[in-house]
């Protein structure tokens, strides 16, 4: 019972936590426009949360840095379960044009495990509305 | 009192990017402030010497998404100097304008997330719903919302049709009404004036003596702005003024940029009428000559400069970027000392801080000894490449 009712409130009000790992501002400023009145997100139930503990889902941004590494994994620790990775960007996906600089690792996918890849450099923020919405029948299925 | 020292961030909800800052605190105020970068640090000083001058334009883009246009302005004016290359007008007017509408976005971005931490989070949604007109004006002229490409050595790469003139026209129409609204708000709302006035002090003499730019120095009552004081592109030709504030304090910073974004209102409206015929672009040599220069471009949040050094290759030998928060970390530290703790996301963000443009030099500090060094590019690589060269990549 409790079970469902959980499922069901994530269903309707997915809490997203949006994570920096060394991205350009760009995807960054695009997720924070979604959230906005033209895309606001908000009519999906979609929240904006400021701790991993709060959080459904976790939207990564950038290139991961050496020196984030570790952090994301804390951050991906402190999640509690079941937990969903949304990578957005080209950096997120593959490193993008940072491909090859030494203090880059490459992307999330190289740290924790990915469940949607939005592409775009950066990507629109419809485009992010629309990565969220295919990450709910996800939700949907999973325990 | 007994001292305490928090940490704050990486991941915080008051920070949108990823830096550490660390705050002793007696009581309620803050006595000592240090700033800890690094987490946004990807090495593109490094990456740029092994690529070609064509392609440093688009890496140089992605040193940030707010400024995109800053960094490649400054980069292509340098290699043009390089070069010898003499841009048509019709570029550099094209280029004018497109960096004027990044600067209003870039401030209607920030007057909302100012507002936003002060709490006034009815303005923020406001300001950001306005900042999609200008969005989409930057999205008809090049094709993409935030990175515009529209930078190339020797001028731009897409020109401006008549079409496109009197859609830009609506569009700042529309805006400068909006922003007559704002101007209004931010300066008679009780609420909001009591919250940012009198909060994060930077006194005139401190800021000269500390090396503020942008904004923050011209919140200071100092009337310094490249475009006035060492002109580029076509910013000799054009009327504006440069505008200052006397308060010194957030509330001076929100006042010069609500000014400045009227300014850019009317230097855009200046280009479109003005805009000259002709070519956009001439011929770029793929090697560019031996030689180095230094090129200062004024970026939304203050001077923006980029020194390269050729070799006579088609790569650059060293390209340095020092971006406009970097220099005003000394004053931020400044501002937060003797202030309050819920002051802090405030005045943090009063100086439009855009941490992936500053992460340059790595600084590490030990925490047990508190001893700091700023290490070298071949420091850092002996150090943390070395150790972890055995982890996949």
């Amino acid at each position: 019972m409790i079970e469902k009712l959980t499922k069901w409130a994530r269903l309707k009000s997915p809490w997203i936590l949006h994570l920096n790992t060394g991205a350009c501002n760009a995807c960054d400023i695009e997720i924070v426009d979604a959230l906005t009145p033209r895309f606001d997100v908000e009519r999906f139930g979609i929240l904006l949360k400021a701790t991993p503990r709060h959080a459904d889902v976790i939207v990564c941004t950038g290139p991961v840095t050496r020196q984030t590494k570790d952090r994301i994994i804390r951050i991906y620790e402190q999640t509690p379960d079941p937990k969903f990775v949304v990578a957005v960007g080209a950096c997120a996906m593959s490193g993008c044009v940072y491909r090859g600089a030494y203090n880059i690792i490459g992307g999330i996918d190289q740290v924790i495990p990915v469940d949607i890849y939005v592409p775009g450099c950066p990507p629109r923020p419809d485009a992010i509305i629309d990565g969220i919405v295919k990450l709910l029948k996800k939700l949907e299925q999973a325990k | 009192m007994k001292k305490i020292t928090i940490p704050i961030g990486p991941q915080h909800p008051a920070l949108k990017e990823p830096i550490s800052l660390r705050m002793t605190i007696e009581g309620e105020v803050i006595k000592d402030a240090d700033i800890r970068l690094g987490y946004n640090h990807r090495g593109i000083e490094k990456l740029a010497e092994s690529k070609t001058y064509i392609q440093n334009i688009y890496l140089m883009e992605r040193i940030c998404g707010i400024c995109s246009h800053s960094h490649t302005t400054c980069y292509v004016q340098a290699v043009e100097a390089l070069c010898g290359l003499e841009v048509p007008k019709r570029g550099l007017y094209i280029r004018t304008l497109v960096s004027e509408l990044e600067r209003i976005h870039s401030h209607l971005l920030w007057l909302g997330v100012a507002a936003h931490e002060a709490g006034f989070d009815s303005l923020f949604m406001y300001t950001w719903r306005d900042r999609e007109v200008v969005m989409d004006l930057l999205e008809i002229i090049s094709g993409n919302r935030v990175h515009y490409a529209i930078n190339t050595i020797g001028g731009v790469r897409r020109d401006i049709s008549e079409q496109q003139k009197e859609k830009i026209l609506e569009g700042i129409e529309f805006l400068r009404k909006r922003t007559e609204y704002y101007t209004n708000l931010g300066t008679t709302e009780p609420t909001f004036v009591a919250r940012i006035s009198g909060v994060g002090k930077l006194p005139k003499e401190k800021a000269i003596e500390l090396c503020a730019v942008g904004p923050t120095l011209r919140a200071s009552d100092v009337a310094s702005d490249i475009r006035k004081d060492d002109p580029y592109a076509v910013y000799d030709e054009i009327p504006f003024d440069v505008c200052t504030a006397d308060t010194c304090d957030v509330l001076g910073r929100v006042v010069v940029r609500v000014k400045e974004l009227i300014e850019s209102y009317k230097i855009v409206e200046f280009v479109i009428k003005n805009l000259p015929a002709g070519e956009i672009k001439i011929k770029a040599p793929r090697k560019v000559p031996e030689g180095e220069t230094v090129s200062r471009y004024e970026a939304p949040r203050g001077e923006n400069i980029h020194y390269v050094k050729s070799n006579g290759t088609d790569k650059p030998e060293r390209l340095k970027v020092r971006a406009p928060t970097l220099a005003n970390y000394p004053a931020t530290i400044e501002m937060l000392k003797n202030g309050f703790v819920a002051d802090i996301p405030l005045i943090f963000a009063a100086i439009d801080p855009c941490i992936c443009c500053a992460e340059r030099v790595v600084e590490l500090i030990d925490v047990k000894s508190g001893r700091s060094d700023i290490m070298t590019f071949s420091e850092i690589k002996r150090k943390y490449f070395c150790e972890k060269k055995r982890e996949t990549l």
